[in-house]
């Protein structure tokens, strides 16, 4: 009887979380979908601690008491601009969970595993410390503990995929010989070393990828512990996280014109002088006032916002000045790139949150034929998103990444901190365009000085 | 294990999988990192597992290593949704707040 009552509740988490993740095909029904998930949730906990294997309850309540009080001050104090840093956080969290629940495992049972359980537990370990210390660099490089920039040396893809090698060939010889300790050990020290080396050598913009699937990985860890303590919950929510990572990344490599392995391999963002033709003519330095009028008596503007205006906690600031635009009649749009900001979906969470109403967020296809009729195009903080070359030279190294057709507005204005290059190093012809026009300092100042313009205007 | 519960367990593996395509592929960009936060908090269904390993006493290393999973598990759960829930009470249809924003 109490049997069937917790496999209940596992049928009943189960089926919660996949109508919760339906929920979030619409930004109307996302909340009930996620209300219902968390009941499934707690079911799915309920259901757990009546298990007859759990004796004692002093550690379960410690933990449960320890990591909600974790888990709240972070979900109620982490601002929305740190949002990737925090998403990689959890991947760590819930990898190395997943990590020490096999290791645990293997512990009590070691030689006694069978060869399908020992597969499972290997995977979990296997997946799960990668996944943790992937995600803790990943984490470092977004709150810039680690420097954003690739790290690269001579014979580092070699050495890292030895290194894999290594760690995959422990893994398979102990499918052979469960009871040897040391090859466990081995490989789950060699497959926390394998993640630090796989982060490392990647940019900070290429973060939206590697945090796809870092989720990804976190996920099927999460299934392979289903598949180790068969529980079909786990396997199932794992799988769908696992899923949600995967088609994730998948998006953004497309919306980058690169694959995943050039992705975790290329070392993008060390590109040096020699790909950016040198663009001829000079960048012209926007006046302000002038700005202000072009704004204040265009038909349409259209924000493009990028990473920048993260960093320079401008949404608020913007939405100042989009409103004050449509005070005056102006139709104001949101252009957002897929992988504009640091995760998916980075700009559109921080456009919420200055309020701004989702019908005003427009992706690639369908803003990019509104540029020609559009009077004044302001980039707030992005680069290689609006990089022409992409689009025209196709000798540059970003050649085919879809774009925002910035260039085709009728006035493009770049707020930019400075007159250095974006995060790829690259050269972007767009400023040196006659009907482009730069604007630098801090974002943030920037648009309250052009709010104050378009307001004397 | 017998090998029917492998295979059961496989059927699940794979049903969840062209599942959980179905499902997310549907997901606007514009619910990306929302559904990111979502995943991330229902993964920590791995609490289930750390519950057990944390609750079964079997040795005093397996209750610590049980304890931490979770610690971060519970952490992922409760950190996740409260965040997703923020994060989706944010987002608007139309500017229903801007009166609101004018009295404040």
């Amino acid at each position: 009887m109490r049997t069937y009552f917790i496999e209940f509740s596992y049928l009943l988490a189960s089926i919660l979380f996949i109508l919760g993740l339906r929920g979030l095909s619409h930004p109307e029904t996302a909340r009930r979908g996620m209300h219902l998930a968390e009941f499934g949730m707690a079911a799915a906990v309920i259901g757990t601690l009546l298990q007859r294997e759990i004796i004692s309850y002093e550690w379960i309540i410690a933990g449960l008491l320890l990591g909600s009080t974790i888990g709240l001050a972070m979900g109620v104090w982490v601002p929305m601009t740190a949002m990737p840093q925090r998403t990689a956080l959890s991947h760590a969290f819930g990898a190395l969970a997943a990590s020490l629940v096999g290791v645990s495992e293997y512990y009590l049972h070691g030689a006694k595993l069978g060869e399908f359980r020992m597969c499972a537990i290997g995977f979990e370990v296997l997946l799960g410390s990668l996944t943790t210390t992937g995600s803790l660099v990943a984490f470092g490089k977004l709150q810039g503990l680690v420097p954003g920039t690739p790290l690269v040396y001579k014979g580092q893809n070699i050495f890292n995929l030895s290194l894999l090698a290594v760690t995959i060939g422990c893994f398979i010889l102990l499918l052979f010989y469960p009871g040897v300790a040391a090859l466990f050990y081995l490989m789950l020290g060699l497959a926390f070393i394998f993640g630090i080396l796989l982060v490392l050598p990647i940019g900070a913009a290429d973060m939206p990828v590697v945090i796809s699937l870092l989720n990804s990985y976190a996920g099927l860890a999460s299934a392979a512990t289903g598949f180790a303590i068969s529980n079909n919950v786990l396997i199932i929510a794992g799988t769908l996280d696992g899923g949600s990572g995967f088609i994730l990344s998948i998006v953004m490599c497309k919306a980058m014109n690169r694959s995943i392995t050039n992705v975790l391999f290329g070392a993008f963002g060390n590109v040096t002088e020699k790909a950016g033709a040198a663009s001829a003519g000079d960048m012209r330095e926007a006046h302000l006032e002038d700005v202000g009028v072009q704004l204040a008596y265009a038909r349409q503007v259209i924000f493009v916002p990028g990473y920048g205006m993260a960093t320079a906690q401008a949404q608020h600031a913007l939405r100042e000045l989009a409103n004050t635009l449509e005070d005056r009649g102006v139709t104001v749009k949101y252009a957002i790139h897929p992988v504009a900001g640091r995760m998916p979906g980075h700009m559109n969470v921080l456009l919420a949150e200055a309020n701004v109403p989702y019908s005003q967020l427009y992706e690639l296809d369908h803003i990019n034929p509104e540029f020609p009729t559009t009077d004044v195009a302001v980039v707030v903080g992005a680069n290689d998103v609006v990089n022409p070359d992409a689009r025209d030279n196709p000798q540059s190294p970003i050649t085919g990444m879809p774009i925002l057709e910035v260039d085709r507005a009728k006035l493009a204005v770049v707020l930019k901190r400075g007159g250095g290059k974006g995060f790829s190093g690259l050269e972007n012809p767009l400023f040196y365009k006659p009907n482009c026009e730069m604007l630098y300092g801090d974002a943030k100042d920037s648009i309250t000085r052009l709010t104050q313009a378009v307001r004397q205007a | 294990m017998p090998s029917e519960t492998v295979i059961a367990t496989f059927y699940v593996f794979i049903l969840a999988a062209f599942l959980g395509y179905q499902v997310i592929s549907r997901v606007p960009p514009l619910l990306h990192t929302p559904l990111m936060s979502a995943t991330n908090a229902i993964s920590g269904i791995s609490l289930v597992g750390s519950l057990v390993t944390a609750g079964a006493h079997q040795t005093t290393v397996s209750a610590v290593l049980g304890f931490i999973a979770v610690v971060c598990s519970t952490t992922n759960v409760v950190g996740g949704f409260v965040i997703t829930d923020r994060m989706l009470k944010m987002f608007k249809r139309k500017t229903t707040s801007a009166t609101k924003e004018n009295s404040e």
